[in-house]
């Protein structure tokens, strides 16, 4: 299990093959990419700034990846976070899990979003026509993490 | 003396315009009883602490509940819900 915390941008093909190829046991490779909107709450955004915890942040979203290995039988998986300024259309999230069948794959990715938008501690901030604003929470990722209580 | 360390995140940093700051620490306290300490301190202070917004609390970089304990030598950071991914 890896977590990065970084500025510079990723390459999620590559990390996908290194991921592919790194066990031949491996059947399975899921992945998610967020990505920044150009559009929120009605108003466009013409830049977005992601401010972290240093420290906390990377501990946090090491125990999600070990919490989904535990729950889940996958190989690996790859947790990589951008922090800093970011313009719409760029990627700020990677997740990926290799497994030997895509359930498990799907199942723990999944997992690993639900509890990083909820429990990692980012904040982000819009900078739209309008002026700044910090993005507030939303109740409905709150309810995607919950759901994985009763599993 | 013996301190703790506080830390101030995202709007709430801006709101207070300080993004940490040593505080001496006699005894133990509840992570509640040291909110109450930085509202009093009244304007901007009392509207961020006295409950009304929603706010997180970690101790030593873990979340923690309201009633968890605060030592001497612990790093506390206070900060809105969080909004990454």
């Amino acid at each position: 299990m890896e977590v990065r915390v970084q500025h510079e941008d990723f390459d999620a093909g590559a990390e996908i093959a290194r991921m592919r190829l790194a066990r031949r046991d491996t059947g399975a490779v899921a992945c998610f990419i967020g990505q920044v909107r150009d559009l929120n709450e009605g108003d466009e955004v013409a830049l977005m700034t992601l401010e972290h915890y240093p420290g906390m942040t990377e501990k946090a979203l090491q125990n999600i990846a070990e919490e989904a290995g535990r729950r889940w039988d996958i190989h690996d998986a790859l947790v990589i976070h951008r922090i800093g300024e970011l313009k719409p259309a760029e990627q700020i999230v990677l997740v990926i899990v290799s497994g030997a069948h895509r359930g498990e794959a799907f199942a723990a990715c999944e997992f690993i979003m639900d509890y990083l938008k909820t429990e990692a501690p980012f904040w982000k901030k819009e900078q739209t026509a309008s002026g700044e604003r910090w993005v507030d929470a939303k109740a409905s990722d709150d309810k995607a993490r919950d759901r994985w209580h009763q599993s | 003396m013996q301190t703790i360390r506080i830390l101030y995140f995202a709007r709430l940093r801006e709101s207070l315009g300080l993004s940490g700051e040593e505080m001496p620490l006699d005894q133990a306290l509840s992570v509640q009883a040291l909110m109450a300490l930085l509202a009093a301190r009244g304007g901007q202070w009392q509207q961020e602490f006295d409950g009304c917004r929603p706010l997180r609390a970690a101790v030593n970089q873990t979340l923690v509940a309201n009633g968890s304990m605060i030592h001497a030598g612990d790093e506390v950071a206070f900060f809105p819900p969080v909004t990454g991914g």
